[in-house]
């Protein structure tokens, strides 16, 4: 019993190591190259000047409001954004008549990119929060769509079928039968979503912002603090693995039953 | 994990000779099976007319068999029994009222067992449970001698224990009419053997109507008491089985097996033996 949770332990910290070798090593190499002169500090500065910076901005309290505000955005932006793709899909799925009415018009919108609005955002909103949460909201909302109307369609008629003998209808034939038949799909979209959230909000905080971690890093470039400029790109690579992870954890817990997704004892 | 079924079940075939006491107590326990009534039933997708002047009288409490050619129409008229599908002329009656739609005291079981793979095999039958007790389908569960298996994920069973969860999920709510589509289609030899037994001993037990849609001719003889053949849309033979249960391929059996099998490839045989078995 004692060994082979310990065992399951070691391999447990096996996998974690496997994960986080490449990843640690290219950071010491860079730290080697930057130590040894071979790259210019104000080229690439050495992670412990990136550290360094790190810590400043914690200290006069920038940092956390910065990613606080990009943070709130994004989420803002998702929610929207991934609700009204989420129910648009539904009616879609469930209403034929409806997905004639709406749904070539959504696969023509679909098409544009949506960051190529930015510069009519900008004219409509300004440089306020608005625009921002807007192109997060659009990006999101077309995954979401997607893979649900998909996931919806997917689901096994057969499974529909039985559901109807046993007197399943309405509301409880969708929460009991349609709806998790649809989630690995959902969970698919959910996770591209998640990129797009992240993607959209670096270019238009880039372009337009006073705040958030785009917003430092345009700011650093303008004082060629190198380091900061560094450490916001790393932030939002910390930001994209902690979403990837949460929607990784969302598939376990929900897709349990789904033999790919089952913990391996 | 070959030897799906527990003891107790395997016990139970010997006691099969102890029916007729089950018999004479059980008309007044359970609401006794539904009669069936189909009156010129005619079904017709567009213009493929699929079921023709189709009539046909069940009786409370029989186990029919359906067989026929695949695309005869058997399916359509078991679809059509469960309310799945509507006549577009003709009329189902059960107990002397025309029916029509689903029904709660009507169940069917598939040829694939439909489970929701998102359930715990205790929650798939819960589906058949009006109310959803828990304890009501655990009970569902022990009689196809799966209780031990409750909590798991259907995925990691093998394929006779679906069919036998789907048919828990199809008994637990102590159905008046069970519908078979070919339930034991895609089951290997001895796991056909197996369900054949469990569904002809719960069968007994609750007297439910049953029909049974195959194209096995042995299986249509082994379990039922009744078998019609559906050809071209409409019934063009109808045989009651005169074989005592529990059943032994014996020659009896042979005999009723070979004549219905040759009337549905459409062989002739000897005259006198045909003459022998018809109505």
């Amino acid at each position: 019993m004692k060994s082979s949770t310990s065992a399951k332990w070691t391999n447990q910290l096996r996998n974690v190591g496997l994960e986080w070798i490449i990843p640690v090593l290219t950071v010491l190499l860079w730290q080697w190259f930057s130590s040894s002169g071979w790259i210019s500090q104000r080229i690439l500065p050495s992670p412990l000047s990136v550290v360094e910076a790190g810590v400043k901005l914690v200290k006069n309290g920038n940092l956390f409001v910065y990613i606080g505000d990009s943070t709130r955005r994004a989420l803002l932006g998702f929610v929207i954004g991934g609700g009204i793709g989420f129910v648009l899909a539904i009616i879609n799925g469930l209403l034929p008549l409806f997905e004639k009415l709406t749904d070539s018009s959504i696969q023509m919108i679909r098409t544009i990119p949506h960051l190529s609005l930015i510069p009519l955002i900008i004219a409509w909103f300004g440089i306020g929060e608005q625009g921002k949460i807007f192109l997060v909201a659009l990006g999101v909302a077309f995954p979401i769509y997607l893979n649900t109307l998909h996931g919806i369609r997917g689901v096994d008629p057969g499974l529909i079928e039985m559901g109807r003998t046993y007197g399943l209808r309405g509301f409880t034939l969708f929460r009991s039968i349609i709806f998790p038949g649809a989630l690995p799909s959902i969970l698919v979209g959910l996770r591209f979503a998640l990129g797009i959230m992240w993607i959209t909000l670096i270019v238009s905080e880039t372009i337009s912002a006073n705040s958030g971690i785009g917003y430092m890093a345009m700011n650093a470039r303008e004082f060629f603090q190198m380091d900061v400029v560094v450490l916001s790109i790393i932030i939002y690579a910390l930001l994209g693995k902690l979403s990837d992870w949460v929607a990784k954890l969302m598939e376990r817990g929900w897709l349990q039953w789904h033999p790919h997704f089952r913990k391996t004892k | 994990m070959a030897s799906t079924l527990p003891q107790n079940e395997i016990t139970a075939r010997p006691a099969l000779g102890t029916v007729p006491v089950v018999q004479s107590q059980s008309p007044s326990t359970s609401g006794s099976g539904i009669r069936i009534d189909i009156h010129d039933a005619e079904v017709r997708f567009g213009e493929l007319t699929v079921l023709h002047k189709l009539n046909l009288t069940i009786p409370s409490g029989q186990f029919l068999s359906v067989v026929g050619r695949s695309g005869c129409g058997k399916s359509t008229l078991l679809r059509l029994i469960a309310g799945l599908q509507t006549a577009t002329e003709g009329a189902v009656q059960f107990d002397g009222s025309v029916t029509s739609g689903l029904r709660p005291d009507v169940r069917i079981m598939f040829q694939d067992a439909r489970l929701l793979p998102w359930k715990s095999v205790l929650d798939n039958v819960r589906i058949g449970v009006p109310g959803g007790d828990r304890g009501k389908a655990l009970e569902a569960l022990a009689l196809v001698g799966l209780a031990d298996r409750a909590k798991e994920w259907p995925s990691v069973l093998s394929g006779g224990q679906k069919q036998r969860v789907a048919l828990a999920r199809a008994l637990a709510g102590d159905p008046s009419l069970l519908l078979l589509d070919e339930p034991l289609g895609a089951l290997d030899a001895l796991t056909r053997i197996e369900m054949q037994q469990l569904i002809e001993r719960l069968w007994q037990e609750r007297k439910f109507t049953a029909v049974l849609v195959t194209h096995d001719v042995s299986e249509a003889v082994a379990l039922t008491d009744r078998v019609v053949l559906v050809e071209n849309g409409t019934i063009s033979h109808d045989v009651n089985i005169a074989l005592a249960r529990p059943r032994e391929k014996d020659s009896g059996f042979a005999h009723y097996e070979s004549n219905i099998l040759n009337r549905v490839l459409g062989r002739r045989t000897s005259g006198g033996a045909k003459e022998g078995f018809s109505i």
